[in-house]
């Protein structure tokens, strides 16, 4: 979105053969990593970031001048602790944060790609991820970390690269999106493209940004990141700064007046077609197609350990997808442990803080740190 | 527990593959990692357990072994081993059956309601026996299906089930138990200890 963003990039000159067909070259990827490679390199962790996420893990993001987005878990002395690993985190390629996407400048035209820009997959977006890992001359990650789409490509950069993961953590995540979660991507992406401002994807061109449509979308996708219950006990039907209601169509609740400001505050970090190509790859991932419909065949060739964890109230990615990863696993043997969190904070719970899965994820990533070294994998 | 432990762990096998159903908060599958095998994986109803398991970095897999035991192919593990579990399951007889299908081997450890201490409880104090080794009482306990030595010794000559080696347990002393002393040992013993073979 900001078009001067002072990040990290490398510039990936291997061609890319997307899953669309066409092939991408001299493409940046834009980066972040925190803490010290130790000098076996046996102590990186890849994180990756979901739909409205940024290579800005940890530490205060310089864009939004907030806290990083998985400030919970990484961070010095956090369950991913920077004193002890190496966390690499890149903006997607489709994303608005410094890696290739709608609204990078095409050089030859010096306008923004739009909607030129090619339709890509989570297959792609890990695929151009792993030139980075070549880049940083990291042999063997020690994990491979993320949640929601974050937990999607985790999946697929372990079919991609068995041997390139010692440890998976897919969070609150599903091997194939679901027709509720497609229909809520559509949604979305309806609102965008109704703004009369979206001008077909190329509103750059004429100054304009479909705020209105993309905020919608992500007051839209808010809902479904929290749960019924949670939504009860905070907001209820309490009022926004006022006694009785107004008779008319002001945000006299405060869960629309909340809404409204997440809607608010997203139009000024996320880009409107960043968000489409996003939700497209998102809606494409089905893994167990990718392999002849029979998601074991992804993990057949991995001897990587993994560990699934969801939430109970999650209603987006549900505890039933989250344990059809964990079947999968177990049905060809592999090393699979899987816990259901016990939170009412819906599928955000992976970003929040939420003590038991904060200290289950840390003790558990630190002793399967500990035992991996003492093996000498 | 250190005697059912050792009792276990010398019916396994070195670096073989193991499941322990039921693995509570993980005590056995730490002993058995740090003296026969590392490659063992745990299944656990409660989440509080599976937590901790998964604390200490092991394996394990929140889930009912009634349910979800089917999603490991057969013969998957060399050995299945449930602990002290059995008599809380809604229906053992399937329970067994999966554990015979997952594993090769099966190591089936059970309280033993026909120990003469259970016995008298019942016999002299009129009420549900309370002891050391089954601590509840009869409104709050998680044992649906109580039974004996000679109880499981049946079961398994009923329903074709081979016996490897079958162990009794009192406090820490260790006996075999065969057709001969079978009625004395389920007398005699808190805990027996089977390992099967479909």
């Amino acid at each position: 979105m900001n078009k001067n963003i002072d990040t990290k990039k490398i510039i990936i000159s291997n061609p890319l053969k997307l899953d669309c067909g066409k092939e991408i070259n001299n493409f940046p990827i834009a980066y972040e990593t925190y803490g010290e490679l130790n000098s076996e390199k046996s102590n990186a962790i890849l994180v990756f970031h979901a739909l409205t996420g940024d290579q800005y893990v940890s530490g205060k993001n310089p864009i939004t001048n907030k806290d990083g987005w998985w400030s919970y878990v990484v961070g010095e002395n956090k369950p991913i602790d920077t004193n002890k690993f190496f966390v690499i985190c890149a903006n997607v390629i489709g994303g608005c944060m410094g890696s290739y996407g709608p609204s990078t400048i095409n050089e030859s035209t010096g306008k923004q790609i739009g909607t030129d820009f090619p339709i890509i997959t989570i297959n792609d977006m890990v695929n151009a991820q792993y030139e980075l890992i070549k880049y940083l001359e990291i042999e063997k990650l020690f994990a491979v970390v993320g949640g929601s789409m974050g937990g999607m490509q985790v999946l697929q950069f372990v079919a991609n690269f068995p041997d390139k993961a010692k440890l998976a953590i897919p969070i609150a995540c599903t091997s194939s999106h679901s027709a509720q979660n497609i229909a809520f991507n559509e949604l979305g992406r309806q609102a965008i493209m109704a703004d009369s401002k979206w001008e077909n994807g190329f509103y750059s061109n004429y100054k304009l940004n479909p705020d209105k449509g993309l905020a919608v979308a992500r007051m839209a996708a808010h809902i479904t990141y929290l749960s019924e219950k949670g939504l009860q006990e905070k907001f209820g039907r309490k009022l926004q700064d006022r006694d009785s209601l107004r008779y008319g169509f002001e945000a006299d609740f405060q869960i629309e007046s909340y809404l409204r400001y997440q809607g608010s505050v997203f139009v000024d970090r996320f880009d409107a077609n960043s968000y489409l190509y996003i939700t497209r790859a998102m809606d494409y991932f089905d893994l167990s197609k990718q392999y002849k419909e029979n998601l074991s065949n992804a993990f057949k060739e991995t001897k990587t350990k993994f560990f699934v964890i969801s939430f109970t109230s999650d209603w987006l990615y549900p505890t039933s997808e989250n344990r059809e990863i964990v079947i999968a696993l177990n049905s060809i043997g592999a090393d699979v442990g899987f816990v259901e969190i016990e939170s009412d904070k819906g599928h955000d719970s992976f970003l929040l803080d939420v003590p038991s899965f904060l200290k289950t994820l840390g003790d558990y990533i630190n002793s399967t740190y500990k035992v991996i070294n003492e093996r000498r994998i | 527990m250190k005697e059912e432990f050792n009792i276990i762990s010398n019916l396994i096998e070195e670096n073989t593959r193991v499941l322990d159903v039921g693995c509570g908060n993980g005590d056995l599958m730490k002993f058995l990692q740090e003296n026969k095998t590392k490659d063992i994986r745990g299944l656990e109803i409660s989440k509080e357990k599976v937590q901790n398991c998964l604390s200490k970095g092991l394996t394990v897999i929140e889930g009912n072994a009634e349910s979800d035991l089917k999603q490991f192919p057969k013969s998957s593990f060399d050995y299945v081993i449930l602990s002290q579990t059995l008599q809380a399951f809604l229906n053992p007889e399937l329970v067994i059956n999966e554990l015979l299908k997952v594993g090769k081997k099966v190591i089936v450890t059970i309280p033993n309601f026909g120990y003469w201490r259970v016995r008298l409880q019942l016999l002299f104090k009129g009420t549900m026996p309370v002891t050391e080794n089954l601590p509840h009482e009869w409104y709050n306990t998680p044992n649906l299906h109580m039974c004996t030595i000679k109880d499981f010794y049946n079961f398994c000559s009923t329903k074709n089930i081979k016996i490897f080696k079958s162990i009794a347990l009192k406090k820490s002393r260790i006996s075999e138990i065969n057709e001969s002393n079978l009625n004395y040992k389920n007398l005699d013993s808190h805990l027996g200890i089977f390992l099967i073979e479909s």
